[in-house]
């Protein structure tokens, strides 16, 4: 009887819209998944509006309101940091450049990542083993010094961070994609599709591609975590925009404009609370995705 | 877990990957393995020094304006620049020279040090190893005990606590970490006494060598960088260990075990453990790339004069040259433990050599 409301309910709605839907019911019951959009949501939120109520004025370092390294009071609820500038303001600001590279290197990774993975998956044999091989090899390689070595060889800046992350994190996505690429294809409808004329371009695009968007989805969530932590390292050493604030860079003065020796936790500890609670975000919001599309995978 | 889950996970199924043996037996079949693993590793070396080339010597639009940065320079002294540097070979000579200088051991002269790379690097390398390999010892036997444990009993207090523990601190970024420890111990804090000195190897000025105070006063520099880096990579041991100690539990051999009335203890330590450490131990090798991340940040937070310091100090100019030894060294390094775990593998599993 279930079996027979299944189908005609199939037969009302379109299929991909029904899949949605019931996803978008499982996402809703996963706490874990519903914290982490809410803390994505108020970040993006902080993030986009920041110019509305944050001023030039409050970022200059040559005019700064208060005195350096000061702790909290009623007008710095954070206190200031070593140019007397309010570190809330600052840890407001901040979310924009790490959130911003981490998307843009996010996306860069998504199509390298699965155009390597759907070519590797739909041709095979000598294309995948290439492919495979080049994709295995950047894996095993240390992603620091990579990313390092790379975000100096093009200069300090957002650019160069931004292409150093898409670099080292495309492979993990390459082999996630290829794998469910070669699942898809040998499902029954590749076959239909292939006997009914459908050219290599055709089936990638129309047939798998849609099949594999969602673990593209995943595996998205996943790397802007990672984005994240590798963007604030590469702004912590030094690589970063030299006239912007971001939560790396804040940590990097922070350490080098001696608030360590001034014991100045409130100039410390703001930042990387930040990333952590943003990293977290994306990651259970991933690992829900994870667990929804593929429950065996979570353990 | 956190986002470092996702490499992780794909780097120890790469490794873990049953490598297809031959029929034959003994010593001819391990030569056979032996010479595929030490060809895969050449072919590796050969696409860093590619990479490595590319990087640092082809996308770094003008290396010439790079060295003479703020100093007024003639025409003519850049032009011998150029020549000196090589800049006005074809690229394939320069990739050429830059094949046979590496392999000779010939990484070029740091711009800032004004020293050869190499001897910098071999300077830097001890430190780095004592660092590395302490808080590689202490996370091994932490994770391990821990991931033992909890994995013998899952769902329990003591895992709940230790796999929550674990995934915090593995979410969150060591160089941080770092700096925290170093305010809260060094620099004291409330009611905390500055315990331990807040960068450096050693005490400026006290004498070298092996005498007793002096290896005192190396270990007490070494306290607060072990522990920062402990405390982000036992997480990854305990949960190798733990997820397969699970993997272990439904088999008979177990039942067995108890049937014949050993405790659970003995069960556990004799029975369990030797099986679940496998995937545990290729994993220790595996766990060399994500080290020398931690290192590079540690080292940086610490001042502890290693390979990761240099790497920092090299970045502050960017001393190119030096850049690309320490590139080198780090990813040739990853290769070798790659190469090792492969080895390592095919000893303790003889599945893997039978199938």
């Amino acid at each position: 009887m279930t079996a027979i409301d299944q189908a005609s309910a199939a037969l009302t709605a379109p299929p991909r819209l029904l899949a949605l839907r019931r996803f978008a019911r499982d996402f809703a019951r996963r706490p874990s998944a519903m914290a982490g959009l809410a803390i994505l949501v108020i970040v993006t939120v902080l993030a986009l509006t920041a110019p509305l109520f944050i001023h030039a004025s409050d970022l200059d370092v040559i005019n700064a309101p208060g005195q350096p390294i000061a702790p909290p009071s009623a007008r710095f609820p954070l206190g200031t940091d070593y140019a007397g500038r309010s570190i809330l303001t600052l840890l407001v600001w901040g979310s924009r450049p790490s959130l911003a590279i981490a998307v843009i290197s996010t996306a860069l990774t998504m199509v390298f990542g699965s155009s390597i993975g759907l070519l590797a998956g739909h041709y095979g044999g000598i294309t995948s083993r290439v492919l495979m091989a080049i994709t295995d090899w950047f894996i095993a390689l240390p992603t620091l010094p990579l990313a390092i070595g790379l975000a100096a060889a093009l200069g300090q800046g957002d650019t160069s961070i931004t292409i150093a992350i898409a670099v080292t994190s495309w492979p993990g996505t390459a082999r996630l994609i290829r794998a469910q690429t070669l699942a898809v294809e040998a499902r029954p409808f590749i076959e239909r599709a292939r006997a009914l004329g459908a050219r290599d371009g055709q089936l990638v695009l129309r047939q798998v591609l849609p099949n594999v968007s969602p673990f593209i989805l995943v595996s998205a969530t996943l790397t802007v975590a990672g984005a994240i932590l590798t963007e604030t390292t590469l702004a912590f050493l030094g690589l970063g925009n030299p006239t912007d604030v971001s939560w790396g860079s804040m940590i990097n003065q922070a350490f080098f404009q001696g608030a360590v020796s001034a014991g100045a936790w409130w100039y410390i500890l703001p930042p990387g609370i930040a990333i952590v609670i943003v990293a977290l975000g994306f990651t259970l919001i991933g690992r829900a995705v994870e667990n929804i599309l593929n429950p065996r995978m979570a353990r | 877990m956190s986002s470092t889950a996702a490499p992780l996970s794909a780097r120890s199924l790469s490794a873990l990957e049953a490598p297809p043996g031959g029929g034959a037996s003994g010593a001819r079949d391990f030569a056979h393995y032996l010479a595929r693993k030490l060809a895969a590793a050449v072919v590796s070396f050969a696409m860093l020094l590619v990479v490595g080339f590319v990087i640092f010597s082809l996308m770094p639009s003008d290396p010439v304006e790079a060295l003479t940065r703020g100093h007024p320079t003639s025409a003519k002294q850049i032009a011998f620049l150029v020549k000196q540097l090589g800049l006005n070979q074809p690229v394939w000579e320069r990739f050429g020279h830059f094949v046979v200088n590496t392999l000779e051991g010939h990484l070029g002269y740091s711009w800032q040090f004004e020293t050869p790379v190499a001897t910098l690097i071999l300077q830097r390398l001890w430190p780095t190893l004592l660092l590395m390999g302490s808080s590689t010892i202490v996370s091994i036997l932490i994770g391990m005990w821990l991931g033992i444990h909890s994995g013998w009993r899952p769902g329990k207090l003591l895992d709940r606590a230790a796999t929550g523990t674990a995934i915090t601190f593995w979410s969150v970024p060591t160089y941080w970490l770092g700096i925290l420890l170093l305010v809260l111990f060094s620099t004291g804090f409330g009611v905390i006494p500055p315990l331990f000195p807040a960068g450096g190897m050693s005490t400026p000025g006290t004498v070298g060598g092996w005498a007793p105070a002096h290896i005192l006063d190396v270990a007490r520099h070494l306290v607060l960088p072990s522990l920062t880096l402990v405390l982000v990579v036992f997480a990854q041991y305990q949960m190798i260990m733990r997820s397969s100690m699970i993997d272990e539990m439904g088999n008979p051999y177990l039942l067995t075990a108890r049937a014949k009335g050993l405790r659970d203890a003995e069960v556990r330590q004799k029975h369990a453990v030797p099986n679940a450490l496998l995937p545990s131990v290729t994993l220790i090798f595996l766990q060399v790339g994500t080290m020398i991340g931690g290192a590079i940040t540690v080292e940086t937070v610490y001042s502890w004069p290693g390979l990761g310091y240099l790497t920092f100090q090299a970045l502050q100019i960017p001393d190119l040259p030096l850049l690309e030894g320490t590139f080198i060294v780090f990813s040739a390094s990853v290769i070798v433990f790659n190469l090792l775990a492969d080895l390592a593998y095919r000893h303790l599993d003889p599945r893997v050599r039978r199938s």
